[in-house]
């Protein structure tokens, strides 16, 4: 079985992001990069899947610049077994990355391509769409429980407070979500070894892009709290601010 | 629980190669994950976490500069960060995994026999076996040379007597790296538990490293067999090698030690607000802040050119007594000025700084006390050794 899983680097979710000068980018250089968390669920939902299919390889697939290394050698640390690198030095739109991941896909024969729900920068919760679509594919996102047997595969997502179980067949592409299973650390010894694992860099025309940023702007400040009484007697007026003014209980 | 993020000042993360950031990154996590939410209560009943032994022996924590026997073969800067990640959490965490890598495996690994190494160092790799060194005594201290614990051959055997003290995780394990005089020469020899004559008591009533056990080792009448002596090691030199492995491992880990309390100190100043404002906006306090965030960095490079010198086997057993006596001396000062800026409640265990300012007495008087190292270097600088 061949399972391949996409990657993405974002931002540490613990750094404060300063924007840069331009107004439509972030001020990258003192970024902290991880993998974005949703796709490490992914890449363990890879491990696993090979762990118990046993004849299978999971190759790590990410579009980024040459810094991008450190997370593909994380990846290869927890336990995939080769990855695909395409270089890129620029941000590139959605549609692109699509297109780049599409085209290193398409010749693979995957029989699963699993994604990370969403990326936590971005959050647009499309590439895995995007590329089934491209690969004229099967898509699944958010996915909670995953059953392959043979060609089978069952599939449960978490839907507006209950869950729904699916049915279809390889080949797929997935979207993992959060309750899937708990990821791994690499193995300190796994992360020597990984350095000796093959990364193959390709390099993709991207083609046009579609979208074009204009401006990211931070959040507005948050306005002063308001001091509403004090002790027991503050409670009542509190639980009415809280149903009628901010309409969160 | 927040993610620590670490203080790099001098932007040492570009000095490292890829894998040992994603090794510090790991354990960071590790830290994150399992040990700052439970510290403190194991601190406060004075137990140690032992439900995370198997994620360490898992992880590749145990050993992990040692190359075969399933340990990591890591290089001697990733096994610093783990140790500054460790101590990060607490120092007593940090101490158990560096008795079991530097004083029981190394000694194992560079002085034992091929058997020896078969039989212990898979098991104590994985933390499925835990170790303990002893080389303190109740009457020798900074003067091991004097020890009165004692071998003598009798037949295929050899039998010990005496008494060891300070001996981290001594109730608890497996086996004894236990230094004794065999015809006037100090030789290691392990014994293991259940071994008939060697028997342990916990030392309590500590008021440092609460999350680490502390034990004293009796031997009465104690016989191993022959084949129990690590055969590479004649001389006091066996037992300082050990030291100067695990004193490496202390000069990071201190380093982890005031990070945390900066950390702690930072947050704290910039949310404290006293006459309308933060108290970080108070010159006292960024003075304060200002010595320990130097004071962190001029360590992190002592660390890290220390890490070089090990990894070119240039590094003496002077320049490990240099990083380990100034290291943790500011890892003590500063936790301690970390302490001071909490006010109130850096006495309180709703801070980390209180605790690792208690166990940094500790770690400034074991594995050679702060003034045992001036002397060592004070010989280094005279030729003249004090304390002979």
């Amino acid at each position: 079985m061949k399972i391949a899983v996409c990657i993405k680097r974002v931002p540490d979710t613990a750094t404060r992001l300063n924007f840069a000068g331009d107004g439509t980018s972030l001020d990258q250089s003192e970024v902290q990069w991880i993998i974005s968390p949703y796709d490490e669920f992914a890449i363990e939902e890879g491990l696993r899947l090979k762990e118990k299919v046993g004849d299978a390889t999971v190759t790590v697939i990410t579009c980024g610049p040459a810094a991008s290394t450190k997370e593909i050698r994380q990846a290869l640390g927890m336990g995939a077994d080769d990855a695909v690198h395409i270089t890129s030095e620029v941000d590139l739109d959605p549609a692109q990355i699509a297109h780049c991941l599409s085209s290193v896909l398409k010749d693979r024969g995957d029989d699963i391509v699993l994604f990370g729900r969403q990326s936590a920068d971005a959050q647009g919760s499309q590439m895995g769409a995007l590329v089934a679509s491209q690969l004229g594919r099967p898509f699944a996102n958010n996915i909670a429980k995953l059953d392959v047997e043979g060609s089978e595969v069952k599939i449960e997502r978490d839907v507006d407070g209950g869950r729904e179980t699916l049915e279809s067949s390889l080949p797929i592409v997935l979207g993992a979500d959060k309750s899937l299973n708990e990821p791994r650390y690499p193995k300190l010894k796994d992360i020597m070894k990984a350095k000796k694992k093959p990364i193959e860099s390709v390099e993709i025309d991207p083609g046009n892009v579609a979208f074009e940023t204009k401006a990211i702007t931070p959040p507005p400040p948050r306005p002063e709290g308001r001091v509403v009484g004090e002790g027991p007697e503050a409670v009542e007026e509190l639980i009415r601010l809280l149903r009628e003014e901010a309409k969160v209980i | 629980m927040e993610k620590y993020e670490g203080t790099d000042f001098y932007i040492i993360d570009d000095l490292l190669t890829e894998e040992q950031r994603l090794i510090r990154d790991t354990v960071r996590d590790f830290v994150d994950d399992h040990v700052v939410d439970v510290i403190d209560d194991c601190f406060m009943e004075d137990k140690f976490p032992t439900e995370l032994i198997p994620m360490l022996g898992e992880l590749g924590l145990l050993g992990a500069n040692l190359d075969g026997y399933e340990c990591a073969g890591l290089d001697n800067t990733a096994y610093g960060l783990i140790m500054q990640e460790l101590e990060r959490g607490d120092s007593g965490l940090r101490s158990f995994v560096s008795v079991q890598g530097g004083l029981v495996m190394y000694p194992i690994h560079r002085y034992g026999t091929e058997e020896q190494k078969q039989k212990f160092l898979p098991e104590l790799a994985a933390g499925r076996m835990i170790g303990c060194f002893g080389l303190t005594e109740p009457d020798h201290g900074s003067n091991p040379s004097g020890m009165i614990t004692h071998a003598v051959e009798d037949g295929d055997s050899y039998v010990l007597n005496g008494n060891k003290m300070w001996i981290t995780n001594g109730c608890v394990a497996d086996v004894a790296v236990v230094w004794a005089k065999l015809d006037g020469r100090i030789r290691g020899f392990l014994v293991e538990k259940g071994t008939e004559g060697f028997s342990t008591t916990k030392q309590g009533k500590k008021f440092s490293l609460r999350a680490s056990i502390t034990s004293e080792l009796h031997f009465q009448d104690c016989r191993i067999p022959k084949e129990n002596l690590m055969p590479g090691a004649d001389g006091l030199g066996g037992p300082l090698s050990c030291l100067t492995q695990a004193r490496y491992g202390i000069a990071w880990g201190a380093t982890g030690a005031a990070m945390a309390c900066f950390d702690a100190a930072k947050k704290y100043s910039l949310s404290r607000i006293q006459f309308d404002k933060p108290i970080a906006s108070f010159q006292l306090v960024q003075q304060k802040l200002a010595e320990m965030f130097t004071e962190i960095t001029k360590a992190q490079l002592l660390n890290l050119r220390l890490s070089q010198l090990k990894e070119d086997g240039k590094m003496t057993a002077q320049h490990v007594s240099m990083a380990k006596r100034n290291n943790v001396h500011w890892a003590l000062e500063i936790a301690r000025s970390a302490r001071d800026l909490l006010g109130a409640n850096g006495v309180t265990h709703e801070y980390p700084v209180g605790r690792h300012m208690l166990n940094l007495e500790s770690v400034k008087t074991y594995e050679g006390t702060h003034d045992i190292h001036a002397l060592i270097l004070g010989h280094e600088i005279t030729g003249i050794a004090a304390y002979k």
